[in-house]
């Protein structure tokens, strides 16, 4: 597995090998997944729709509807107007959405086709909505794309209605229903009433019933998005995924906003229920404490085992810090933390936790792929792999532990149900990773060293 | 059959229902026409992918020792990264780039000011870090937008590295669908690669795999049966493909088809240029095998040969026999629907069948009228503004390669005997009543499950899980939910078991929940009983 990859490392400013991350349309694709009655439209050749439809589905592994405006030849010279004027009347027509969220590709960006001026000429039927924003794919990563749909959404549909509505938004980041599912638990136990934005739960962990829904009921509604004006307040989970839709929101309709990592681990979940404490100003009841002490009774009892053991975590940034803090308050050592995402903000915040916690030769780096990691880890190796489903190739070469976090993960079931924020998700990653590094003890050790009892 | 097609279509309006009313057929027994091949509708949902998917997704990614570079921005490389399936492996020193992702991740100056520097500049990289004998560039969407010429790049590569570099311009707006993009890499292919190796055949009987790209090792199983039967494999394009295979594969006697959409270009240049016969065969199912088999025998004309292949074909009957029918006796009657690519419909037909199960629904993707009809369509295929652009390589006769196998007048007895450079299409082996459906959607799948409620659908990944909540079994036919080799005798006995699991998986019988049942009200009766 990965034969060729040398061990010295030298310096590449144009090939990329094995990528951290993807391009800014899926982003939107499954921001626009998380929208009540949402048709999201990818406007490009068919083939972006397609890729992104399947990396979406396998992740999942639920269906992920979208459309296309299927770019031949010819809308690629003359533009894409009249692709998007058929498909939008094919969709309402077909399909019967309330909002179709468009977004863009590379193909209609290098073209530059105006998108404001197609949709604002587009014959919309009454009640519905077509929104639309920019994703070049050349730019950022899906983690871009993700919020910049967002943003288009807001864009769209926000209104300050003057009576304030009393709901803090909650912008969960780039996080699977699980997560999103729990997030919602807690503010519903901190008694702060809420308006997730966007909210994939119901949607991408529809249930089986024998009976196929093509829009689930679950998703932020349009009445929702449009309230957000009306907020008290944003909780953006994520600075590199959230930040700039609470600066939208601030800057259009004053609502001011916390930024707070994403709630993983200990401390970052601390943070999340601090905020809340302060919205709704109410004591944080005794399950949720209880369930903090459960974690760190679990770290504690399991520390032996994960004290110092060096571990690498790649993915997307927020997830990934969030992590890494997890790791560190296990007594990990963090030794690559790498994003693909081009934000060079990301290895900063690593480096701050590296500091706060004392750890020692510790990499972190934005914009890196997974070919560099894996050349790191032939220099230097570590104990356990995080991140997504790509290093899976690295931990069968190099016959390191490896758990799944982050997306896509495309080749084991169940996660995205279940979540890896909060104490619930700290005490769910905290099993993974104790579990993953002792099967390894249990399976190197003699026979004369293997324990029944740890 | 309690869908009719006309159900299927008097929900579009009326610009769709022309538009759709050509590709969807009801089959009556004779001989049908289909529409296919043409631009799919913005907005309804199409399953098919681009251009660029056809060209390194399908047909050269699977190279395992080509360095393909995707030009563009990181999407396109990324999604196609070992997501296909098509397994490789190599012999110990030599190289595997199949589980790697190469990309020139342009960003925005790259497109506003060119990215054909930072192509040679990736390329460079390439061959330092890896120094490969050959790379490939594969262009996506902004490339051909923004004019840059990589066939250049490439020639420039070759002439800097002293590696064999091509270039090949599949943005994925080309044609209107996979399809263009196939036909593109054939191209490439036939241009670049084929006819500039000279390590002849040791056997006598020696053919190319062509489209087989070995998805859950079908082309393992091929070759093995093809071997124990004394015929020897020069190449298979491209699964566990190699660029020094296909260098060869002008030497081989005879080319076999596998997947006739995507590869019948090199079938009909190869027979142009070197005078090597194609015939389509078709290792799905065991009877099919067999044909396939026999075929290839009848072609050689060897009559140790044509023993030895009836030895093999006895031999691998007597071992799967049982369990065939064993898995016949709990799917037989069963009924199935097919969605996929350009091929495995017809193929999987065969299988089904074998298996006693009947196709009631087939569709394809990105095929063309050919694959539906037959290929003396080919000539009454309209051109159109999208497919005018992908060119058509003119081929001349190597003279001094071209070798014919059979005389003229061998030939003509041979043209009667087996299927000799022609494919008579999906639509002629199904039944009357059935439904055939190109560029197939999500709302006529959806209805056609609502409609026609097969016990099974055989779709891709975009659609498993929709099928799946509608309570129809469904499995992948792209990717084989990750199981196979489903080709051959032990293919065809995988494949049983795994429809049959899926059809008798017990958490079927989980879907509804007992309380949907028994209504709330059930008190016990009081008064009139009896407390005696």
């Amino acid at each position: 597995m990965l034969d060729l990859t040398p061990k010295e490392i030298v310096n590449r400013e144009a090939l990329r090998v094995n990528p951290c991350k993807t391009c800014q349309p899926v982003g939107a694709m499954y921001a626009a997944l998380g929208v009540r009655k949402c048709m999201p439209h990818s406007h490009g050749s068919q083939g972006c729709c397609s890729y992104h439809r399947t990396v979406i589905s396998r992740h999942f592994k639920e269906p992920a509807i979208a459309s296309s405006s299927s770019f031949t030849e010819g809308a690629s010279v003359f533009g894409g107007r009249s692709n998007l004027t058929t498909a939008a009347r094919n969709i309402f027509d077909i399909y019967d959405p309330d909002i179709i969220a468009v977004h863009t590709t590379c193909l209609s960006e290098t073209i530059g086709d105006d998108m404001g001026s197609y949709i604002s000429d587009l014959k919309i039927p009454e009640g519905k909505h077509v929104v639309h924003c920019n994703t070049p794919s050349y730019a950022g990563s899906h983690i871009t794309g993700y919020f910049n749909m967002m943003k288009g959404f807001m864009n769209y549909l926000t209104e300050k209605t003057g009576i304030p509505n009393g709901k803090t938004a909650i912008f969960p980041g780039w996080a699977n229903p699980g997560d999103i599912r729990h997030l919602k638990k807690l503010c519903e136990a901190m008694k702060v009433r809420t308006v997730m934005f966007p909210d994939q739960s119901g949607i991408m962990d529809a249930p089986m019933t024998g009976k196929y829904e093509l829009y689930p009921p679950g998703g932020t509604t349009i009445s929702e998005i449009r309230s957000l004006g009306d907020c008290r307040r944003v909780i953006a989970l994520g600075e590199f995924t959230s930040l700039e839709p609470a600066e939208h929101l601030e800057k259009k309709w004053k609502v001011p906003f916390d930024i707070l990592p994403a709630p993983i681990g200990v401390d970052f979940t601390d943070r999340f229920i601090m905020a809340l404490r302060r919205i709704s100003k109410i004591e944080v009841p005794y399950d949720i404490e209880e369930r903090r002490g459960q974690l760190v009774d679990l770290m504690l009892d399991s520390s032996q085992y994960t004290f110092k053991k060096k571990v690498a975590v790649f993915g997307d940034p927020d997830t990934v810090l969030g992590l890494t803090s997890l790791c560190l308050e296990l007594g990990m050592l963090p030794k690559y933390v790498i994003t693909g995402t081009p934000k060079e903000d990301f290895a900063k915040r690593a480096r701050d936790l590296f500091e706060k916690y004392g750890a020692q030769d510790c990499l972190a780096k934005a914009n890196a792929d997974l070919f560099e990691l894996h050349q790191r880890i032939k220099n230097d190796r570590v104990d356990l792999l995080i991140g997504t489903s790509y290093g899976k190739q690295i931990a069968k070469a190099e016959d390191i532990p490896f758990i799944r976090a982050g997306f896509p993960v495309l080749d084991r079931y169940g996660g995205p149900l279940l979540p890896i924020v909060g104490y619930t998700g700290g005490i769910r990653l905290a099993e993974k990773i104790t579990e993953a590094l002792m099967d390894r003890q249990d399976r190197d050790c003699k026979d004369e060293d293997l324990e029944a009892v740890m | 059959m309690p869908v009719k097609r006309d159900n299927l279509l008097e929900k579009y309006s009326a610009k769709l229902y022309k538009n759709r009313k050509e590709h969807i057929v009801q089959l009556d027994g004779e001989d049908a026409k289909i529409a296919a091949n043409t631009r799919a509708v913005p907005g309804v949902m199409t399953a098919r992918g681009c251009c660029y998917a056809g060209c390194k997704g399908v047909v050269v990614g699977p190279l395992k020792d080509v360095c393909v570079i995707t030009h563009g921005p990181i999407g396109c490389s990324f999604y196609s990264w070992g997501t296909r399936r098509n397994k490789a492996r190599v012999e110990e020193g030599e190289q595997n780039f199949t589980s790697y992702c190469f990309s020139t991740d342009m960003q925005e100056s790259d497109i506003v000011f060119g990215g054909e520097k930072k192509l040679e500049k990736a390329i460079d990289e390439a061959v330092a870090l890896f120094h490969p004998k050959c790379v490939m560039i594969c262009s996506t969407c902004p490339i051909g937008l923004i004019g840059d010429d990589v066939q250049a790049v490439a020639k420039r590569a070759e002439k800097k590295h002293g590696i064999k570099a091509i270039g090949f311009s599949c943005e994925g707006y080309k044609g209107v669908s996979q399809s263009a993009g196939h036909h593109i890499a054939n191209n490439g292919l036939m241009r670049e690669i084929i006819g500039t190796g000279d390590r002849a055949p040791e056997n006598i009987f020696s053919v190319n795999i062509l489209g087989e790209y070995n998805i859950g090792g079908d082309g393992w199983e091929e070759e093995r049966l093809l071997k124990r039967c004394g015929i020897e494999v020069v190449s298979i394009f491209t699964g566990d493909g190699s660029y020094e295979s296909l260098q060869n594969a002008h030497l081989a006697k005879l080319n076999i088809v596998m997947c006739h959409r995507s590869i019948n270009y090199i079938a009909e240049m190869i027979k142009e240029k070197y005078g090597i016969d194609w015939i389509k065969v078709n290792f799905i199912g065991v009877k099919a095998t067999i044909r396939s088999l026999r075929e290839i025998a009848k072609y050689f004309g060897d009559p140790a040969l044509v023993e030895r292949v009836e030895e093999v074909i006895a031999d691998e009957l007597s071992l799967i026999e049982d369990e065939m029918e064993s898995i016949r006796l709990k799917l037989a009657g069963k009924t199935a629907g097919i969605f996929s690519g350009g091929s495995r419909s017809h193929h999987y037909q065969m299988l089904l069948a074998d298996l006693g199960m009947e196709t009631v629904i087939a569709g394809y993707e990105f095929a063309h009228r050919d694959d539906y009809e037959g290929r003396e369509v080919i000539p009454f295929i309209k051109e159109d503004a999208d497919n005018r652009n992908i060119e058509v390589l003119r081929i001349q006769k190597d003279e001094g390669m071209y070798r014919k196998f059979h005389s003229p007048e061998k030939m003509e007895v041979l043209k009667d005997e087996i299927e000799l450079d022609r494919y008579g299409g999906m639509m002629r082996d199904m039944d009357a009543g059935d439904i055939v459906v190109d560029d197939y959607n999500h709302f006529e799948t959806d209805e056609l499950i609502k409609g026609v409620k097969p016990d099974i659908f055989f779709s891709g990944i975009k659609d498993k899980h929709s099928i799946q909540k509608a309570g129809v079994v469904s499995r992948q036919m792209h990717s084989y939910d990750y199981s196979g080799p489903y080709a051959g005798f032990n293919g065809a006995v995988i494949f049983g078991r795994d429809v049959a699991m899926a059809l008798c998986t017990n958490a079927w019988t989980l879907v509804k929940p007992p309380w949907h049942d028994e209504p709330m009200l059930v008190g016990e009766l009081t008064g009139g009983e009896s407390h005696a």
